[in-house]
């Protein structure tokens, strides 16, 4: 079977510090990342900020052409310095960013929001519109008397399954999700988390889960590829990587995130009495 | 806890868990839109109405509309019509004044309280002009701009500063010069003197909304750079233009007055305020009330529309909102 | 005697919709050198009475409380020049925004070099030297080299640091940590954390954090104190709040954690609102 993602040595400079007079410097975002995803599957990409994990989103999900490199989406090679993307493409990813406050327009009512994809992209009636962004909205968790409202008149949560629900409305096969729940409260965060997992089950969707939080990366992957400096430097299923990292700073990273459990508590408690 | 997700939808927990502090969110579930656009303009009110110097420029800019609209039914006479039997009457409470006259005649014998009123009309349709005419053209060149970037914003920016450089005044002049004299073309070299503004304006704004993730996301569901520019993009950055607005409106009715006064704007008979100084420009020693009058005219008028502005600068940007 | 006592506190916001209650009544306690953390969501106001103590709220607030006394010393009686001689000097505070908390405009020896002057009779030779001691202590490497350093020309831990460095300049009684690590990347905060909990056990300071992360709770703090929406939920020290919540809230938290995972689905804190409405 084809892989619904598949990246080939894809690479992204930058080119900063280029000045008037100064010289120009390139700074290497992402130096050759491969990767193949299955259908229904959810990889994790983990890592600390400046590592290229959002860059590696954006090229993903289309947004920016990769410097060099292959991007393969069900098989299809997709080429957007050289072709505009198409519908068919569009069809088949789509993204939802990490702050829900700046990734819908204030002035686009929720109704609009959702109806744009489907306006842009095919050929369905103005009511059949409505009537498919108001299934959408019901999905989400979200009521129809939410769609003539703006986006200001909701919380951060409920703004997040707005941007989910926009990215649903063409039915892609592949969503990206740049640390859709890093911006969110606990017990809002579980309620994303949840709404993902179930639209993954109903729609059998391929998740690209792009966070720096890894209760939460083992919470919802299937594999886990952590990233440093433009580099993959593990990249294996979840269960073999929790139990056993083998590249270093996997290990730097898994030992600085807090452990919420009683046994460390108690073990830190006693560390301090006897200290 | 297999229906999780339709009880907490059901009970719409979230909008209660987060942010109580939100003005609209505690807007009962019903509300319809008519509801939250009084909600938002209340809240427009609410800053508006802390400035009383705006509240009281809006006063005064109401009853000039006023004027302008009833000005047949207000004015005493005609505003062309000359009473050659009372040459530079005095004002009604100056001796040897009459109530025919309550501010005096100019030296035609023409009634200055008419001419005025009639006046407050042409000062209006030059502010809505300018204002319409510089407003369009700086939105276009600054979306363009501040949208695409590199070679056409360098080359636009260029443009704009070089006619930022010129006293904008003498620009004007020089412009009218050209196209020769006339309300028409004053209202024409005003517009393209003020059009800068806007356009720097409305690029800046382009440029900071256009870093924003909604933007992207538009682009990611396929929206084309027409509709990112005017559907997207533009309604975001129309509050700095509309404070912007409002105070060039001002400013193109005091330049035109300006341009009037040096006889480059509206020609006699035309009771356009600056013309009226200019006409009266030799008499100020011997009857001030003929340059007194459409002086105060365009002092209170201007005064007012840049009061309103700054009470709309301050309900309309985000940035000055609470201490 | 406790370090900090604050009995009821009330924090009333003005807003264009009336008032609204951003506390209702929440006492705090801290005992010097230990470490209470304050957690909530957002909306729960844990921000609010740490900015009412330092003075630090608008004006469009307004704040009451039977009580609050630092070292026994009443701070609501006391006047405005004796409280800014406390807040300062024995109360200090350190911020989410490590790059926006500094200012952009001087360096980070100047600022650090300025707090001295405020609070100290050191001379300025004395200053410059304790300023490199303190970059030292928060471990900043080569601090001579970096108190010419301007805010933007350092990574975020790095500001952290420096914020670090100023809130223990004049050796604090209380620190007040509001949300320290929230900005930061994991490796960092883990750095971050060891070096408030290293000053914390060296100078024997009390230490308030406020955080909305619970793991960060369980790594640093002593006592918890539970909020949400203004009101105080749960009460416990940290190991007793993680074993054996009591609230029903609280409880929810702990559940939301990924880590705590059981089965497909996680359980929220609407199904504790709900279950606690039923029962």
């Amino acid at each position: 079977m084809t892989p619904a993602l598949e990246t080939r040595a894809v690479t992204r400079d930058y080119d900063v510090g280029a000045t008037f007079f100064g010289k120009r410097r390139v700074v290497h975002a992402l130096k050759g990342i491969d990767l193949t995803l299955e259908r229904g599957k959810t990889l994790a990409i983990v890592g600390e900020s400046g590592c290229g994990k959002s860059t590696l989103a954006r090229i993903i999900a289309m947004i920016d052409p990769p410097t060099s490199g292959e991007l393969l989406i069900d098989g299809e090679p997709i080429d957007i310095a050289k072709h505009r993307v198409t519908s068919d493409q569009r069809r088949k990813v789509q993204i939802v960013f990490q702050n829900p406050y700046g990734s819908l327009n204030p002035r686009q009512k929720v109704g609009d929001i959702l109806t744009e994809p489907l306006l842009l992209n095919t050929p369905a009636s103005a009511a059949e519109r409505r009537d498919r962004a108001m299934g959408m909205l019901q999905k989400v968790g979200l009521t129809p008397a939410h769609y003539n409202r703006y986006p200001h008149m909701f919380s951060g949560g409920q703004r997040q399954r707005i941007a989910i629900a926009r990215a649903l409305m063409l039915n892609p096969s592949l969503l990206v999700l740049d640390e859709p729940v890093s911006a969110l409260d606990l017990s809002v965060q579980a309620q994303i988390l949840n709404l993902l997992a179930d639209l993954q089950d109903e729609f059998g969707l391929t998740y690209v889960f792009v966070s720096h939080d890894l209760s939460v990366v083992r919470y919802i992957a299937d594999e886990v590829m952590v990233m440093y400096f433009g580099e993959v430097v593990e990249h294996r299923p979840r269960d073999a990587i929790f139990a056993d990292p083998q590249h270093d700073y996997t290990k730097v990273l898994f030992a600085a995130t807090p452990r919420a459990d009683v046994a460390s508590i108690r073990a830190r408690l006693e560390a301090k009495a006897a200290g | 806890m297999s229906d999780r997700l339709e009880a907490d939808s059901s009970t719409n927990p979230e909008a209660h868990l987060e942010e109580p502090t939100h003005l609209v969110a505690a807007a009962p579930p019903g509300a319809s839109a008519m509801r939250m656009r009084a909600a938002v303009l209340a809240e427009f009110w609410h800053y508006f109405s802390q400035n009383r110097g705006a509240v009281a420029g809006l006063v005064v800019f109401l009853l000039l509309v006023l004027t302008a609209l009833m000005a047949p039914v207000l004015a005493p006479h005609s505003p062309t019509q000359q009473f050659r039997d009372a040459l530079l009457a005095p004002p009604v409470w100056v001796e040897g004044g009459s109530w025919k006259f309550i501010l005096g005649s100019d030296p035609l014998g023409r009634d200055i309280l008419s001419r005025l009123i009639y006046g407050a009309r042409f000062s209006l349709f030059i502010g809505v002009v300018v204002v319409a005419i510089a407003v369009t053209g700086g939105i276009l060149i600054g979306l363009a701009a501040g949208y695409f970037g590199g070679a056409v914003d360098v080359f636009a920016m260029r443009v704009m500063d070089i006619i930022l450089a010129f006293p904008s005044l003498l620009l004007a002049l020089v412009l009218v010069a050209v196209l020769g004299p006339g309300l028409g073309n004053a209202m024409i070299a005003i517009a393209l003197v003020l059009q800068p503004h806007f356009a720097r304006l409305t690029r800046a704004a382009v440029m900071s909304e256009l870093r924003r993730e909604y933007v992207v996301s538009a682009r990611v569901v396929g929206a084309s750079h027409l509709r990112l520019m005017f559907v997207t993009i533009l309604p975001n950055c129309l509050a700095p233009l509309i404070v912007q607005g409002t105070l060039s409106f001002s400013t193109a009715i005091l330049d035109a007055a300006a341009l009037g006064f040096l006889g480059m704007g509206a020609q006699p008979p035309t009771p356009e305020w600056g013309t009226m100084l200019a006409e009266a420009r030799e008499f100020i020693l011997r009857a001030w009330w003929v340059v007194t009058f459409p002086g105060l005219a365009i002092l209170v008028t201007v005064l007012a529309i840049n009061l309103m502005g700054d009470g709309l600068r301050d309900a309309l940007d985000p940035k000055l909102k609470r201490s | 005697m406790s370090l900090l006592e604050i009995e009821n506190l009330r924090v009333t916001f003005d807003t264009s919709s009336g008032p609204f209650a951003a506390l209702s009544g929440v006492s705090y306690r801290v005992d010097p050198g230990e470490v209470l953390a304050i957690v909530g969501e957002s909306g729960s106001g844990k921000s609010v009475a740490m900015l009412a103590v330092m003075g630090l709220l608008p004006p469009s607030a307004t704040v009451t409380a039977d009580a609050m006394r630092f070292e026994g010393r009443d701070l609501l009686t006391m006047s405005a020049a004796e409280r800014r001689k406390i807040i300062g000097r024995d109360i200090s505070m350190i911020f989410q925004e490590p790059i926006a908390s500094l200012n952009p405009c001087f360096t980070a020896g100047f600022q650090i070099e300025e707090v001295l002057a405020r609070h100290t009779d050191l001379p300025r030779r004395a200053r410059r030297q304790r300023a490199i001691e303190l970059m030292q202590a928060v471990g900043i490497p080569e601090p001579k080299r970096r108190l010419a350093s301007f805010p933007h020309q350092m990574s975020g831990g790095q500001c952290q640091r420096v914020m670090i460095a100023m809130a223990i300049a004049c050796a604090p009684k209380l620190l007040i940590a509001d949300e320290p690590t929230t900005a930061l990347d994991v490796t960092i905060q883990k750095q971050i954390l060891d070096l408030l909990m290293r000053l914390q056990a060296d100078h024997g300071m009390g230490l308030i954090l406020i955080t909305h992360d619970m793991g960060v709770v369980a790594e640093t703090a002593d006592r918890v104190i539970v909020q949400y929406m203004g009101r105080k939920m749960e009460e416990a020290d940290v190991l007793s709040l993680f074993e054996n919540p009591q609230n029903a809230y609280t409880r929810a938290l702990l559940s939301a954690l990924p880590e705590n995972a059981t089965g497909t689905r996680l359980p929220t804190v609407a199904d504790f609102r709900l279950a606690g409405e039923d029962a």
